[in-house]
């Protein structure tokens, strides 16, 4: 029984990446209408930067503003592409999207993986989280436990920025009718790009937080990716709250799985998007389009 | 007119054949395949390096000055079996290869086995582990040269056994390979006294260890074995630190592990490890002087892992076995017939020699991973710590399942 709280509990935290990653990706869904394909190598490429940063004989810059200065690093990447290419799929079919982005993925991890191989870098957990507590049933590592706590406050605080805020209520009014919401005076390019740049960077805080405990690799990404997709899907696609809940969901039922049936624990995913799309095409909690 | 225009053909004919016959005998040409995982989880160990390897042999054997022409292809099989044998395939139908080098992950590796039995090709492996190769897959046309599980279970296993770390829980690659390595390890524990209290197979490729750790964890063994290879084990190593395991009084036994996996853990989280390699670039002055030039060829400078050394010093005893015959006959089991009657030599393995079933024997190195304090380059990570000669270390004839030597 003890064993099982603590699959639980592992479960949750590889939930809480699912949840972030999920996340950018159904906020950039929602309000650019692109499946964004590259969002694993835009992990990656937060992962390394935090690498960089730290390992610069120049910079030296740790852990804690890494968790900041990445995600802004990336954002901007991000934003770029959003203006060079991105802008001009608007009002196509998704699959140009999904194509583009994809091909963005591939160029990105190519390169990478051209510099810097494939088996990865070090990157130690910062010092104030080393160590971990006794819960009497587990180990619970302290950064693992931080990891959980930020990106619980990181989904809510999205989820809250755009169901709850003027902005949100502009972005996602924009999304519906951008002629009339431009009429206003917004600029809704602008507000589009930064949506972009705020579904990117997330996916970086995503990869400098998982950059202690996974190796930092070229495709750290395209392992991930899929799964977060099938995420996205059982969630519905393009719903903030769909997306954080089944991601935190899905990391625990795949911690179950490695525990009762561990062959089965990269399928269980895939079986499940099978099941809900069977009931609900729509996913759990999206709206028909 | 007619009969004349028969005559001429039947003519032409003939001396086509006798033109080909004549070439049949001093036919310099060679083709080699460098199948590797070029772009995954085991890229780093072998990849771009075992085709430099390849390269590096074939100039270092001097045989382009003396009018052989030998090209080198390279492939990816992205460690899927259908596309190795795919590949392979095609290189023997279209391409013509003579011999395929590398193939690391013995599931694609065990594939490739009956393809080039079935081409008479030449297969000398040097990524792939499972003992299988030289033991009950054996085949007349392949040679097993850097490492195989066997070896790697009657080498770091047996000597954490005989340490007092007699109960074991293993973590295991779910393919070929890990249940090669599992079996192998039991059977090593088992014979030592030992006992192996349980287990959990991950699927290849995976990037969370923490609920097969916590697992083992739970099982109390003493020693958690990790039969598992590249990305898989690096991630295993760096995880189970930080569950502080290690310090709960566990200890892991890396089974397999190589120089770019160590480099990718960091000092820092693998030190005091102990496992087992072949070949190691800081051994004496002909390993050191070698990696330095394939060092300078490879594009993050580093030095040749064990089992891009064995595509090296493979490739050089083939084409060695080429020139003692005289020129290549693309007849694959003659040539490994020939390569197994001549001792082996080169400056990375030292002396050794190919057994009937086709296993290479040579010298095994225990090692322990330095602590960062001890460590003076980027690349100086090895203490040695025992050396166990290759009869010893290999599996021994009489034990061996193969069918070639019931001849």
């Amino acid at each position: 029984m003890q064993a099982l709280y603590a699959q639980l509990l592992v479960g949750l935290i590889n939930g809480s990446f699912y949840a972030l990653l999920s996340l950018g990706l159904a906020v950039i869904f929602g309000m650019l209408n692109i499946i964004n394909f590259a969002h694993g190598a835009l992990y990656m490429m937060g992962a390394f930067v935090a690498y960089f940063l730290l390992n610069n004989d120049y910079l030296s810059i740790g852990y804690w503003p890494a968790l900041i200065i990445a995600p802004i690093v990336v954002g901007i990447f991000g934003m770029i592409l959003e203006r060079t290419m991105l802008q001009w799929l608007t009002g196509l079919d998704h699959l140009y999207g999904l194509l583009l982005t994809f091909g963005i993925a591939l160029i990105v991890q190519g390169v990478f993986q051209n510099y810097f191989g494939s088996s990865g870098l070090p990157y130690a957990i910062p010092d104030q989280l080393k160590g971990g507590m006794n819960l009497g049933f587990m180990f619970l590592p302290v950064y693992r436990g931080w990891v959980v706590v930020f990106s619980l406050i990181v989904c809510i605080a999205t989820w809250f920025l755009i169901e709850k805020t003027r902005l949100g209520a502009y972005l996602r009014a924009a999304t519906e009718n951008p002629t009339l919401v431009r009429a206003f005076g917004i600029n809704v390019p602008r507000m589009i790009t930064l949506t972009y740049g705020l579904g990117v960077g997330l996916a970086a805080l995503a990869g400098v937080l998982s950059a202690p405990i996974n190796q930092v690799r070229p495709l750290m990404g395209a392992d991930l990716i899929i799964v977060v997709f099938a995420v996205v899907v059982i969630g519905g696609m393009g719903s903030i709250m769909g997306s954080i809940i089944t991601g935190f969901a899905l990391g625990v039922i795949e911690g179950l799985t490695k525990y009762f049936y561990p062959e089965a624990s990269n399928t269980v995913v895939f079986v499940l998007m099978v099941l809900v799309l069977l009931v609900k095409p729509t996913g759990l909690t999206g709206r028909a389009a | 007119m007619k009969t004349k225009s028969i005559a001429s053909l039947l003519l032409t004919t003939a001396l086509t054949f006798a033109a080909t016959g004549a070439a049949f005998a001093q036919d310099k040409t060679v083709k080699i395949g460098a199948l590797s995982d070029q772009s995954g989880l085991y890229a780093d160990l072998g990849g771009p390096g075992s085709t430099l390897a390849a390269q590096m042999a074939v100039e270092d054997s001097g045989l382009a000055a003396k009018g052989w022409k030998i090209d080198i292809i390279s492939g990816d099989h992205q460690n899927k079996p259908d596309i190795g044998t795919a590949i392979a395939r095609q290189w023997f139908d279209v391409e013509k290869v003579d011999i395929i080098v590398d193939v690391p992950n013995s599931g694609v590796a065990l594939a490739v086995n009956n393809v080039i039995k079935e081409k008479n090709g030449v297969y000398i492996n040097s990524g792939a582990a499972t003992s299988d190769l030289s033991n009950a897959q054996c085949s007349p046309n392949t040679v097993h040269w850097t490492y195989d599980t066997y070896m790697l279970a009657h080498t770091t296993g047996q000597a954490l056994v005989k340490a007092g770390g007699d109960t074991w829980f293993f973590l295991t690659a779910d393919y070929a390979f890990g249940a090669a390595l599992e079996r192998d390890t039991s059977a090593v524990v088992t014979a030592n006294g030992g006992k192996v209290v349980g287990g959990v197979k991950h699927p290849l490729n995976t990037p969370d260890f923490s609920s097969f750790l916590l697992q083992a964890q739970a099982s109390k063994a003493k020693i958690i074995g990790l039969a598992n290879a590249g990305g898989d084990t690096t991630n295993t190593i760096k995880q189970a630190a930080e569950f502080g395991i290690g310090k709960g009084g566990q200890k892991l036994a890396a089974l397999l592990l190589f120089l770019t996996d160590v480099k990718a853990i960091g000092l820092e989280t693998a030190q005091g490890l102990n496992f087992t390699e072949t070949f190691y670039w800081d051994m004496n002055d002909q390993t050191r002087a070698f990696s330095k030039r394939f060092a300078a060829k490879m594009k993050n400078s580093a030095p040749p892992t064990m089992v891009q050394a064995g595509v090296y010093a493979g490739v050089r005893h083939y084409l060695k076995a080429l020139e003692a015959l005289g020129g290549n006959s693309h007849d694959g089991a003659k040539i490994v017939e020939k390569m197994k009657s001549m001792p082996t030599e080169d400056d990375l393995f030292g002396k050794g020699e190919i057994q009937p079933n086709g296993r290479t024997i040579h010298n095994a190195y225990l090692f322990e991973v330095k602590k960062p304090s001890e460590s003076k380059g980027p690349w100086d990570f090895y203490k040695l710590v025992g050396t166990v000669p290759g009869d010893q270390a290999f599996t021994p004839l009489s034990e061996s399942k193969c069918a070639l030597l019931k001849k």
